[in-house]
């Protein structure tokens, strides 16, 4: 039985949520889940499970049936904006999370749709590329940028947000070796509450303190890495192995 | 991949590149506009306007060439549209050479079409060759150009490289398995990539929707600090439009 964590430790807390795409096809089955501040949950699955459907219900852009709360607040129209502060999504194709012409007009499109003052968009623009040691590349056009570039470019457009949950879908795949390891490396350093959907069990190893299964829809299993990992039998049954 | 038909030389650096997105386009419209409104006997004001383009494009060390080949776009529809005319005028004075008749009025049409177009054109070309196309976009929303036009311009100018990158991939897919798209049959599955490359161009919008929503996007765009035009640009921009103007007048009362 699960020792359900009081209140404000709370960062996600997902009940019954299922949600069927427009065509019919089940993408997810009365998922529940806690996620506690502070957390590195990895999110695993084969292709196919969910995994991305769910990350999407994070920040009310898909909303299924059942109730999810963002640091106590209702994923709910009325909390769209505030939820969307809180919670950094991060998608897995970098051409569809930058839109802008230049980098710094990607990574200050959202501090300015949070409203703040064209100083604090710079300051934030700024700190947010220098985290992912891309300050010399402000100029330049998001297109012209390398797969590895473009990956820690995406996570600078969201951090200049400063989410307190950072959700990344398949940080890295497609990324050679070395850009692998920078970006593992990136992620670790981020205090952010963090859930890094991917089937890439090393990373998840490297970087969770928690691994939750998806398959079908469904979470097959949750729990500290070191164990789900060393289960050969349930990572077969699932894809993972 | 890597293209740059948009935006080849809009990064150079020049007296003309310096000066602010308002001022360029201004100034540039000014001449495409007081052009097409000169009358077509007005020999003196073209020459105005002709050595004006000449003279921002040496400014702006935009190779000629690569001006002139991109102004020659325009021929087909020069062709489509005038090059009939000085065999269709029926009147007035005419010139004939055997069964062929060059009518006057005809000939003049055919210079107004040849001479307007392919000088408004040039000038559209020096402005978007010599001004990034994000600053272009930030001065038309400056100008007061809808947001709507320049928000969907700016995300074509995107995603057209992606666009593109995507339809050379599937192209190099066909390649690889000796396809060469040469015969008749080869017709339908150009169709099947055109639509795929639609199905998958929809897809991305509706990623990056998804994307700028995550962002806290709902339906405005936000807009940039001003940066102020400065002496020089307003000087820039007075000396254009006063100096072709004066061509147009003085093409009156001449």
């Amino acid at each position: 039985m699960d020792i359900i964590p009081i209140m404000s430790d709370v960062a996600i807390r997902i009940d019954d949520l299922s949600y069927a795409y427009p065509d019919g096809h089940r993408a997810l089955t009365s998922v529940n889940l806690v996620v506690k501040k502070g957390e590195s949950l990895g999110l695993l699955g084969p292709n196919g499970a969910g995994k991305s459907t769910l990350a999407l219900h994070l920040n009310g852009i898909l909303t299924g049936s059942g109730r999810i709360e963002i640091m106590g607040l209702e994923v709910c129209k009325k909390n769209l904006r505030e939820i969307r502060n809180k919670v950094g999504l991060v998608f897995q194709d970098p051409d569809d999370q930058l839109f802008s012409p230049t980098v710094r007009e990607d990574v200050a499109f959202g501090p300015r749709n949070q409203g703040l003052s064209p100083e604090q968009v710079d300051h934030a623009v700024s700190r947010a590329l220098a985290w992912v040691r891309m300050e010399d590349f402000e100029d330049r056009s998001s297109f012209h940028l390398s797969f590895g570039e473009k990956k820690r470019l995406s996570v600078a457009t969201v951090l200049s947000m400063d989410p307190e949950i950072l959700v990344l879908d398949e940080p890295v795949s497609n990324m050679d070796p070395r850009g692998r390891r920078e970006f593992i490396e990136l992620i670790k350093i981020l205090d952010a509450t963090k859930i890094v959907v991917t089937h890439d069990l090393a990373m998840a190893r490297e970087i969770c303190d928690r691994a939750v299964v998806m398959d079908n829809g469904e979470i097959v299993a949750d729990g500290n890495p070191a164990l789900v990992f060393e289960d050969i039998e349930l990572l077969e049954a699932h894809g993972l192995r | 991949m890597k293209h740059d038909f948009i935006d080849r030389y809009s990064k150079l650096e020049s007296p003309v590149h310096d000066r602010d997105a308002r001022a360029k386009t201004i100034a540039l419209f000014a001449i495409v506009i007081i052009c097409v409104t000169t009358p077509p006997t007005a020999w003196f004001a073209f020459c105005i306007y002709a050595a004006m383009v000449v003279i921002i494009a040496a400014a702006s060390h935009v190779p000629y060439r690569y001006l002139f080949s991109r102004a020659l776009v325009v021929v087909p529809f020069i062709l489509m549209v005038a090059l009939f005319m000085p065999f269709m005028h029926a009147k007035g004075p005419a010139t004939h050479w055997g069964w062929l008749t060059v009518s006057q009025s005809g000939l003049l049409v055919l210079w107004n079409v040849t001479a307007k177009s392919l000088i408004s054109v040039s000038c559209l070309i020096l402005l978007t060759s010599t001004t990034p196309f994000s600053d272009l976009m930030r001065g038309f929303e400056r100008l007061h150009v809808p947001s709507f036009f320049t928000t969907v311009s700016s995300f074509m100018y995107r995603y057209v490289f992606v666009i593109v990158d995507e339809a050379e991939r599937m192209k190099r897919a066909g390649d690889s398995r000796n396809y060469n798209g040469r015969w008749l049959w080869h017709a339908k599955v150009i169709g099947h990539m055109v639509a795929s490359l639609f199905l998958r161009s929809q897809e991305r919008a509706e990623h990056v929707y998804n994307a700028m929503c995550a962002r806290g996007f709902d339906g405005t765009y936000p807009s940039w600090k001003d940066r102020r035009m400065a002496a020089a640009d307003y000087t820039f921009m007075v000396m254009i439009v006063g100096t072709v103007l004066a061509g147009r007048l003085a093409a009156i009362w001449i």
